[in-house]
């Protein structure tokens, strides 16, 4: 019976991959490079993309900020899986949870803190206001 | 260096995650059952990696704090310059295409390294470190442009919102390019060794999640700040 004491050596792992670790094998180079560059290509496309949403009058006005920020969500998921190697895959499971849990918290903070200010800003009149109301 | 400090490439993986019951398994083979226990703790790269990814969420969450009070007071000009006035949308793209194109340079210097190639290894970040320092250059310029303007970060809370957020992408950027400059001499001076690498891994996670705090503020700050009211 082989137990093992002691951490494991780094070539022993194969269950788990540390976040940005590239899941090819290192002898496959071009494999490597054709991900990477498949990556500069999407995110490219997408900078291209938003920089082209914000000066287009096609799309109608209102819309421009919300297509503007779907697009740089996309772009960092395309980051995220091209350049940092968080996958779905059991063995980045630790990886893609924390990411999960650090995203609810991004969230949390700037939707609450927009939520929160925009009320406070709309029942905070100002001087002039109230000055008008009060006539 | 001993036979025992270069260790044969880190992540070789021998078996499909997808493959049911994963594993290697078979005749005789030692199945490594992550929280199992029978396999040990981790290997330092996966605990060393784990830990540093842990730490950039907790930048992004930070970094969300500052997105977070900017789009508060991004309209609260005070009377003085607004965001549609200051930025000029030129730079931003040409800042865009550098630290992608750098980021892009970090992961062409990441294969190398997995490759045990020193030139290779020192030329892709040396390129990588040139595209930061353009990146940053291109930025301190804008700064010093819009305090020349009296657009300062005492100007307004929209300008003391904006300096935060993008000052503090800056300092990140810099300091990266520090750790950059150690990472290369290391390389140098003690080659391929276990612990290089996982300082290695490290740093590349560092330098893409830059790029990807960058995406938000070029999309959130700069695009959707220049659009006509």
């Amino acid at each position: 019976m082989t137990t093992q004491a002691g951490p494991r050596s780094d070539a022993e792992h194969v269950l788990d991959l540390a976040p940005g670790e590239n899941p090819i094998e290192p002898r496959r180079v071009r494999a490597g490079l054709l991900a990477y560059l498949l990556g500069l290509v999407l995110a490219s496309g997408l900078t291209v993309a938003s920089f082209w949403a914000a000066h287009t009058p096609l799309i109608y006005g209102p819309a421009v900020p919300i297509a503007i920020s779907v697009l740089a969500v996309a772009q960092m998921g395309i980051h995220l899986v091209f350049f940092l190697h968080i996958t779905t895959a059991p063995d980045n499971t630790n990886n893609a949870l924390a990411l999960a849990f650090g995203f609810l918290i991004v969230c949390i903070v700037v939707l609450g803190s927009l939520w929160v200010m925009t009320h406070l800003d709309h029942n905070n009149h100002s001087m002039g206001e109230v000055m008008q109301m009060q006539r | 260096m001993s036979a025992r400090d270069v260790v044969p490439v880190a992540h070789l993986r021998q078996s499909d995650p997808y493959k049911p019951g994963h594993g290697p398994g078979g005749a005789g083979g030692h199945v490594y059952a992550t929280g199992h226990g029978e396999g040990g703790p981790a290997s330092p790269r996966v605990v060393v990696g784990y830990g540093f990814w842990i730490f950039l969420l907790s930048d992004f969450i930070m970094f969300s704090a500052f997105f977070a009070s900017y789009a508060v007071l991004s309209e609260q000009t005070a009377g003085g310059p607004s965001a549609r006035e200051l930025f000029d949308l030129h730079d931003t793209a040409l800042q865009t295409a550098f630290l992608l194109a750098s980021s892009f340079a970090c992961g062409l210097a990441s294969l190398a390294v997995d490759q045990r190639s020193q030139p290779w290894t020192q030329i892709a970040l040396f390129i990588t470190g040139l595209l930061g320092l353009g990146f940053l250059l291109l930025e301190i310029r804008e700064f010093a442009d819009f305090v020349g303007r009296g657009a300062g970060p005492s100007r307004s809370a929209f300008l003391s919102a904006f300096f935060t957020l993008v000052g503090c992408h800056g300092v990140h950027v810099t300091a990266g390019l520090l750790w950059l400059g150690t990472m290369m001499a290391q390389f140098l001076a003690k080659g391929f060794r276990q612990n290089i690498g996982h300082r290695f891994l490290c740093f590349s996670l560092f330098w893409h999640a830059l790029d990807i705090i960058w995406v938000g503020l070029f999309s959130l700050v700069y695009l959707v700040g220049s659009l006509p009211p």
